[in-house]
């Protein structure tokens, strides 16, 4: 019984509180764009604060193109579309995702390029340095002691 | 046929060198825009002084111009704003502003109070101008040719500098 007055003080003690929470900013009426909105911006590069996508932003300007991304999708755009008519203005660089031309292949290959010569130098280095032990035969004395060891070695139980 | 084995080395630590030096000198908040060379979007805004008259971008063919965007609530731009007036006083080119979210009266305070370069200030409260023309960080300034194109991009605030090393020559390329 004490306990139930308890809860109930403490909810009439925190009510004011909640009625005055601020209430989310309000989303499009249409949850299906609005879930398209929201997964197209996570590929999106705010360009006021570079490191942060666009559905991260707080910047007054990615809250904007969130609008208009949002409106785009209601005329029937599709992503690409909306992603044609953010490039057409801010350049590639919203894309978090680089498109493959001229001016990014050293982006995109250098890497495998990279990868690909360090592996063939190794390959190489390795090639050379056996032959280079191959190439150095034992001479007569050298080859008495090694035998000598070797059998040697076979005497004794192991 | 021996130097190589250091040669190459070599040669890929300059090139990795060359390209961190450049890296130095780049800001990284310059983004390229991709409008140079193309045509400027269209618009048809009112102006700020006067609501009833509206300008468009095919009233300004036949002419060079500046296009500065600006707003009484950017910091940077009280920094530029001595320089546009300035300059807006030699004559070499009509400035153009655009009033980038900003309320009429809070515009027309700071030009009071701070000069009025622009031979009219376009109003765009809600950014869309902006958006279309890929403004993400005012102040920022558009060189238009007579043909409606634009040909520079400057991000940030104009410097004293930069008129005299970029914009003002190009003037004179365009206007030639």
């Amino acid at each position: 019984m004490r306990k139930r007055l308890l809860a109930w003080l403490l909810v009439l003690l925190v009510a004011p509180f909640a009625a005055g929470a601020r209430e989310a900013p309000p989303v499009g009426e249409d949850p299906v764009i609005e879930r398209r909105m929201m997964a197209l911006s996570e590929e999106l590069r705010c360009l006021v604060c570079q490191n942060q996508t666009l559905a991260d932003s707080h910047a007054d300007l990615a809250a904007d193109l969130r609008q208009e991304i949002r409106e785009l999708m209601q005329k029937g755009q599709s992503d690409e579309q909306v992603k044609r008519y953010l490039v057409a203005r801010y350049g590639d660089f919203v894309l978090y995702r680089p498109p493959l031309k001229s001016t990014t292949w050293l982006l995109w290959f250098g890497p495998g390029v990279l990868l690909v010569g360090g592996l063939t130098a190794l390959y190489l280095v390795l090639l050379k340095r056996r032959r280079l032990l191959a190439a150095e035969p034992l001479d007569a004395d050298q080859e008495r002691r090694a035998l000598a060891l070797l059998s040697e070695d076979e005497g004794q139980p192991s | 046929m021996r130097y190589l084995r250091f040669l190459i080395p070599l040669a890929a630590f300059a090139v990795l060198t060359g390209f961190l030096m450049k890296g130095l000198w780049m800001d990284p908040h310059t983004v390229p825009s991709p409008l140079i060379d193309k045509p400027a979007p269209a618009f048809r805004l009112t102006q700020v002084a006067d609501a009833g008259k509206s300008i468009g971008r095919d009233d300004m063919l036949g002419k060079v111009w500046l296009l500065n965007v600006w707003a009484s609530w950017c910091v940077s731009c009280r920094e530029e704003h001595p320089v546009l007036v300035e300059f807006a006083k030699t004559g070499v080119v009509p400035i153009y502003g655009l009033d980038y979210k900003d309320t009429r009266d809070e515009a027309l305070k700071w030009l009071d109070r701070l000069g009025n370069p622009y031979q009219a200030s376009l109003f765009d409260p809600d950014g869309r101008v902006g958006i279309d023309y890929g403004v993400y960080g005012v102040p920022e300034t558009y060189v238009i040719d007579k043909t409606g194109t634009i040909r520079y991009k400057q991000i940030g605030p104009i410097t004293p500098e930069i008129l005299h090393d970029r914009i003002v020559p190009l003037l004179r390329k365009l206007n030639a």
